[in-house]
């Protein structure tokens, strides 16, 4: 009782050694120190570049001249985090999303063909666990096959998918979906395999008691009992549906898209922009991860999962 | 038994007689009707062969290993079979998929280029990014493990990085370390850091309690303690991280490829041939890739099961 009671008061006197117990606080600070390790950075990788352009135009600069223009220039080798706020603000927020330069824009065309890549690839994975799990032949000649499928880099084969696809006349979203779900269909499969297999010889020697059918198994005691791996396993699956939607955006000079962003950035040296998008790709799949694992809690909070 | 054995060499002598009926130049392209039916039949053939395959059970292990070696590889065959006769009997134009024999053909033609973007890819973007990513992510993970304040930070961080598409700095790698292969060099460090790094540190907390208090007990220091107990301990993490790196390496070499390269490697070929639509030369370069690949990863857990024989997986 008493120990239970005692630490409380302690933590509330000093509420900063209890933000630094957590991980809150050393993530903070790690944030804090990398972006100042970044400023420095930018400083010193553009500091020869502006210097130069000083001396080009015949204008004595001021030591605070040339730092003002390490920070701020057009093309810099580095941007500073500032300007890449600055360029995702203007690019999202300032800029109609019906613009070409909108952000919001690439990133919608690109979460679409994420998201239908996801949902192939999820529900392929799902439908092959299960095949897996009950067909003994599929086990052992199939298995094999999908985690070697996996060695190979599978990006390498997206232009060819889209070039394929596209000269049969199927164009837009579908092609760079299909590589999506051929990258994320992996993790699906493996977790779903693992979690349908979870349930141990006691609880299907009951299901066996109650003479229930393979599929009254599959439903009330297998797929319940892989719920937590599916989930972990979406979560890994979300975030390379993304990877694989960007990739293939490259080989064949997509449009639009942050691929077509990073593209483009990297034929016009825009810096900034490359920077840009990689911070929206980087806040979409952040932002995917977290919508599935808040999915993650409701539902298993729905099935009484003890938490 | 032997009925499984008769039945498999039946459905081999019947895929032998396919390919060789229809690469003939009156069927080639135009098959008809009798020729489709005989291959599904062929295919129900093999199925039934390939489950009645994985059913047996032999009592020796040698035959086991054997039969379970013989399933995926019959399968994976099969699968080979149905892609060179319904692309060459319905004769799909090899700007759409070629045939396996073209793409082996073409394998062999161009070996010495295949060789070349072996080197540019494989030995020097991917190798050495590998070997630094790997060695920095571990290091890092050592000190991260020694500071459990970095280790907090660091820790989040790092699970946060291996869900972000870290191939999209691709473009500023080649920006700052130019064309050749020290940008995709830089691709991979990158790519293969956080998956090291943040194995490592689980790795690291794998040895129990009672092996640290025997530890203690010894006397043993930090180093000590490190070097006979928890380093050997966090080696089956360790290679886990190797194994995803060796797949992760060269998707990273290939895509940062895309981005700009000299006139040779693996990626730049690719993208090069298929806008030419050559794809018989596209295909020759990814079984080149899945060939890199597999054996890449095949080394790392042969290295593996070597260093980490203990463990429960290997026990037999």
């Amino acid at each position: 009782m008493t120990a239970e009671a005692l630490p409380a008061p302690r933590a509330a006197a000093r509420p900063l050694s209890r933000i630094f117990a957590g991980a809150a606080g050393p993530v903070a600070v790690v944030v804090l120190a990398l972006l100042a390790v970044w400023y420095v950075a930018a400083v010193l990788a553009n500091w020869s570049l502006v210097a130069e352009a000083f001396a080009r135009g015949g204008i004595p600069a001021t030591f605070g001249d040339v730092l003002a223009g390490t920070l701020g220039g057009e093309r810099p080798v580095l941007p500073a985090p500032h300007q890449i706020l600055a360029e995702l603000w203007k690019t999202v927020v300032d800029t109609p999303v019906t613009s070409r330069r909108s952000l919001v824009l690439h990133g919608w065309v690109t979460l679409s063909s994420t998201l239908l890549g996801f949902a192939i690839g999820a529900l392929t994975g799902i439908v092959l666990a299960v095949a897996i799990v009950h067909l003994r032949m599929l086990e052992k000649s199939l298995m094999p096959w999908i985690i070697s499928s996996q060695t190979v880099p599978i990006l390498a084969i997206a232009p060819i998918i889209i070039v394929v696809l596209g000269s049969i006349g199927i164009r837009g979203v579908l092609p760079k979906s299909i590589i999506s779900a051929y990258l994320c269909f992996f993790p699906v499969t493996i977790g779903m395999v693992k979690g349908l297999t979870s349930p141990d010889v006691l609880q299907r020697d009951l299901m066996r008691t109650y003479s229930a059918s393979v599929a009254d198994t599959l439903w009330k005691l297998r797929l319940p009992a892989s719920v937590p791996y599916l989930f972990a396993s979406l979560k890994v699956a979300v975030a390379i549906s993304l990877v694989g939607a960007i990739v293939a955006e490259l080989p064949t000079g997509a449009q639009a898209g942050l691929g077509a962003r990073l593209l483009a950035g990297s034929y016009y040296g825009q810096t900034i922009q490359i920077w840009a998008a990689l911070f929206a790709a980087a806040i979409l799949a952040a932002a995917l991860v977290a919508v599935v694992g808040m999915v993650e809690r409701l539902v298993l909070r729905a099935m009484g999962a003890r938490r | 038994m032997t009925a499984t054995l008769l039945l498999l060499a039946a459905v081999f002598a019947g895929a032998a007689a396919a390919l060789g009926h229809v690469h003939r130049p009156g069927v080639a392209g135009e098959a008809g009707l009798a020729f489709w039916l005989a291959t599904a039949g062929l295919w129900l053939l093999a199925t039934v062969a390939v489950s009645r395959l994985a059913r047996l059970e032999p009592r020796a292990p040698a035959a086991r290993r054997v039969v379970d070696a013989a399933v995926p590889l019959a399968f994976g065959a099969f699968l080979f079979f149905l892609w060179e006769v319904i692309v060459v009997g319905a004769g799909v134009p090899a700007v759409l998929m070629p045939a396996p024999s073209a793409i082996a053909a073409k394998f062999v033609a161009s070996l010495p280029t295949l060789g070349a973007d072996f080197v540019q890819t494989f030995v020097k973007s991917v190798l050495s990014g590998y070997a630094i990513g790997c060695t920095a992510g571990f290091l890092t993970a050592i000190v991260a493990d020694r500071v459990p304040f970095l280790k907090r930070g660091l820790l989040p961080l790092g699970n946060f990085v291996s869900a972000l598409p870290v191939v999209g700095i691709a473009p500023i790698m080649v920006m700052w370390f130019g064309f050749d292969w020290p940008s995709k060099a830089a691709v991979v460090v990158v790519m293969t850091f956080f998956p090291m790094l943040v194995n490592t540190v689980a790795g690291l907390s794998a040895a129990g309690p009672l092996e640290r208090d025997l530890m203690r007990s010894y006397a043993a220091g930090y180093w000590t303690t490190l070097l006979k107990l928890r380093l050997p301990a966090a080696l089956p993490f360790v290679f886990n991280a190797l194994k995803i790196n060796s797949t992760l390496a060269l998707i990273g070499a290939i895509v940062a490829e895309f981005f700009g390269t000299p006139v040779v490697g693996m990626g730049f070929r690719i993208s090069i041939e298929v806008a030419r639509l050559a794809l018989d030369m596209v295909w020759a370069e990814i079984a080149l890739a899945a060939i890199a690949g597999s054996l890449f990863y095949a080394l790392v857990a042969l290295a593996e099961r070597g260093a980490t024989f203990w463990h429960p997986s290997y026990r037999q």
